[in-house]
């Protein structure tokens, strides 16, 4: 017999079937219908200061457990708010569902109150939205969002409610797979690569004589962290991990070349540039690894795997396209090479090329001055003691700006899903929404926020709803008192002329600030202080910590491939320029 | 808008036919894309086909702005876009409609009766100082009647777009004329 609910009703009866076990979200008047129901589901949901951190939260948890992240929010200006965390998960592919509540049907287009074209802003941020006029498509429109924001390239899907759908009754329906696919003919991913395209790498990656893996965070989202280790470990073949895909293969790993690109190592960016092999994996070309576009990597050739057909060529024409999953693809390249392999077939001899690849990595270490005694605090030490101070599988999230790239660059990630951060978009902000998610999906890690004084201000309110909702996260602020990355591209391209970059040194107090949102707050202010105030922090886990380390502002971020500049042309460290010609 | 003519016979454009589910809001998304991604439409035609629940878009766009398999990924990218066929303007049969109010003086509207007549327009409404007429046709031959009616002062003057559909190869063609002879 047929039942009849609320749209509410179905709305929280659908995200329980598609396992949703956290809403973060704020409530308001258009969404008011669904927040009735909330209260009888065992869905928990975590009260936001501001539907921005919600927003970041969902991509926080998204990112760790590879499960959508849901953030729910009313009509109008709280849409409106959504928009920055909508278009950072567009540009990261991040799994995300997005509930807001709209007026009602009758009202849409009248100028009500708390009424906006929610479709319509957020359309060129989102995978796909919806705008649900009956209740009894609830279910089904649900079904699609998550079918949408999991599957191909993940992304965000963003559902608005109006406050008469949610308050109509319907007859309850939960589709199948099949009806789920059938109201979707225009969406049909690829995942598995193409049989000759594959074979066709397999030989390439055999010829070639100085390859190099180029992971990108396509790895992570497929699930390919150890397909890619086994391929890499099959061909002995140096692995670059692009900032999205930190993680994807192991730090310690002795073919682990780290980060390359705009703040990338020497190492990284000058391996790729001299190879005659890119094998791309879920990577996309991105402005901030190429520089350059016509003078990055000019003798290598291009193997492409992608879901996403849309990356094949947008930036480099690839000579072998594979579009599909990642893991999938790698798992049939490397069956397609040992085939070959086992039909007498030999790899090229790469250990000239792997060589020259340590000699870099030995002339060209990642450098920063110590501290001597009595002088300023550097953030790359603060860096090195969180690091070394971190319990094991701790996830470390960061903001935007020089923290971020110090934190990618001194922090080992030996486990893939360890590192959350804003790479595409770039939102400053990102970093304590985004940890407090981060530790909602995985409440037994420790999870540590990097964030920069600039980058705290803008989401710091979020610490009281990690107080009251016990989520008990820790903040390392690297505080120079300056919006850092731009003060250091002002220092180097704008003859030092420093223009609206000075915060302030005083204000505000980081202590006082954390102490009053129910964290404790701990101020670093020399060398000696870091080790202790790491070790204290690590200790308290029933409210989360901020750590207001006051460091040197001058420190800039090193090495430097500066915006539209050849990759050629990596400004290492001062002290290292005596040894540039040795990149060559 | 570029400087050049767009129904211009030197036009560098791909034509793209994009069957799309028949829902509130697609012609919004797929205009959207074309304006966020920086790509140049020079006209656009929709209506429903003989499917009602799915609609074609046929689209001319300006190749120069961005390469058209790369307009092509970006648009199939929209859950909405069920198939693109990229037409060939070699291998397609396009048309267009074309309604145009010329002034003219009663005395003289017998030469825009005549060149309407040659190119096989209609004369749609008949005034005392002007005359509204009609053509549809390849964009080709209506470039060449807007410019001879552009002569006599054209007051207003409205061109739908092209739409368009692949020609039919030597073979579907044969086939074709099978089916029709077997039934």
């Amino acid at each position: 017999m047929t039942q009849k609910i609320t749209g509410a009703q179905a709305l929280i009866r659908a995200l329980e079937l598609e396992n949703v076990d956290t809403i973060f979200g704020l409530p308001g008047g258009c969404i008011l219908p669904a927040y009735d129901p909330l209260l009888d589901s065992p869905i928990r949901h975590i009260l936001v200061r501001h539907e921005q951190g919600a927003g970041h939260m969902a991509e926080g948890y998204a990112h760790v457990t590879g499960r959508p992240g849901v953030a729910m929010v009313t009509s109008g200006p709280a849409a409106t708010n959504m928009v920055t965390p909508l278009c950072d998960a567009y540009m990261d592919s991040i799994p995300m569902i997005c509930i807001t509540g709209q007026v009602p049907t009758t009202a849409i287009g009248t100028d009500a109150f708390q009424e906006c074209d929610t479709v319509g802003i957020t359309r060129s941020v989102t995978k796909h939205n919806e705008l649900i006029m009956s209740a009894d498509d609830v279910p089904l429109m649900v079904r699609q969002a998550f079918h949408i924001a999991t599957t191909g390239r993940p992304g965000p899907v963003l559902l608005d409610l109006p406050k008469d759908v949610l308050q109509n009754s319907m007859t309850w329906h939960w589709p199948s797979d099949e009806e789920v696919l059938d109201s979707l003919p225009g969406y049909k991913p690829v995942s598995k690569g193409h049989p000759r395209m594959i074979k066709e790498a397999a030989r390439m990656i055999l010829d070639a004589k100085q390859p190099i893996l180029y992971a990108g965070g396509g790895i992570l989202k497929a699930r390919a962290a150890d397909a890619l280790r086994e391929l890499a470990e099959l061909i002995d073949t140096p692995v670059v991990t692009t900032l999205m895909a930190r993680g994807a293969f192991p730090d310690d790993h002795p073919l682990c070349l780290g980060m390359p690109g705009m703040h990338g190592n020497a190492t990284a960016i000058t391996a790729m540039q001299k190879s005659d092999l890119l094998i791309t994996l879920g990577a996309r070309f991105d402005d901030r690894i190429t520089g350059k576009v016509a003078t990055f990597a000019p003798d290598a050739k291009i193997i492409h795997v992608d879901i996403d057909p849309a990356e094949q060529g947008k930036v480099r024409r690839p000579d072998v396209p594979i579009v599909g999953d990642c893991r999938l693809v790698i798992e049939e390249i490397i069956k397609a090479i040992k085939d070959l392999l086992n039909g007498g077939e030999k790899q090229q001899d790469i250990s000239a090329w792997k060589s020259r690849v340590s000699g870099w990595r030995e002339q060209f270490p990642l450098y920063y001055p110590t501290n001597e005694p009595g002088e300023a605090l550097k953030p790359q030490y603060c860096l090195e003691q969180l690091r070394d101070g971190a319990p094991e599988g701790t996830i470390l999230c960061s903001g935007v700006g020089q923290h971020q790239m110090w934190s990618s660059q001194y922090w080992k990630f030996n486990e893939p899903y360890t590192w959350v951060n804003s790479g595409g978009l770039g939102t400053m902000g990102f970093s304590v929404p985004a940890a407090i998610g981060a530790k909602v999906g995985r409440p037994d890690r420790t999870v540590w926020a990097v964030d920069g004084d600039g980058c705290f201000q803008m989401t710091a309110q979020e610490l009281v709803t990690a107080s009251v909702e016990r989520i008990p996260i820790k903040v390392a602020i690297l505080n120079n008192s300056y919006l850092g990355m731009v003060r250091q591209w002002q220092e180097m391209f704008y003859e030092e002329r420093y223009s609206e970059v000075y915060l302030s040194p005083e204000l505000p107090d980081f202590v006082k600030w954390a102490e009053s949102m129910g964290c404790i707050g701990i101020r670093v202010e020399s060398p000696e202080e870091v080790q202790p105030a790491i070790e204290k922090a690590n200790s308290i886990d029933d409210r989360p910590v901020v750590v207001d380390f006051r460091v040197d502002a001058g420190e800039k971020v090193f090495p430097m491939v500066p915006a539209g500049v050849s990759n050629d042309e990596v400004l290492v460290h001062p002290s290292q320029e005596q040894y540039r010609a040795q990149l060559g | 808008m570029t400087a050049f003519n767009p129904h211009g016979k030197s036009l560098n454009h791909g034509i793209l036919s994009v069957l799309v589910q028949n829902r509130p809001g697609v012609l919004a998304r797929v205009s959207g894309l074309f304006a966020r991604r920086g790509y140049n439409i020079f006209s656009l035609a929709v209506a429903p086909t003989e499917d009602p629940m799915l609609s074609r878009i046929t689209i001319v766009v300006d190749v120069e702005s961005a390469p058209l398999e790369q307009v092509v990924k970006q648009l199939f990218k929209l859950v909405d876009v069920v198939k693109i066929s990229e037409l060939d303007p070699r291998r397609s049969v396009e048309r267009e409609l074309l309604m145009a109010t010329v002034r003219v003086p009663a005395e003289d509207r017998g030469q825009v009766v005549e060149l309407t007549n040659i190119f096989e327009g209609k004369i749609l409404a008949v005034g005392v100082e002007a005359i509204t007429v009609s053509l549809d046709g390849s964009p080709d031959k209506l470039d060449d009647f807007e410019e001879l009616l552009r002569g006599y002062g054209i007051v207003e003057l409205q061109r739908t777009g092209r739409v368009a559909l692949p020609k039919l190869d030597k073979e579907a063609r044969l086939k074709a004329v099978k089916h029709g002879k077997a039934s």
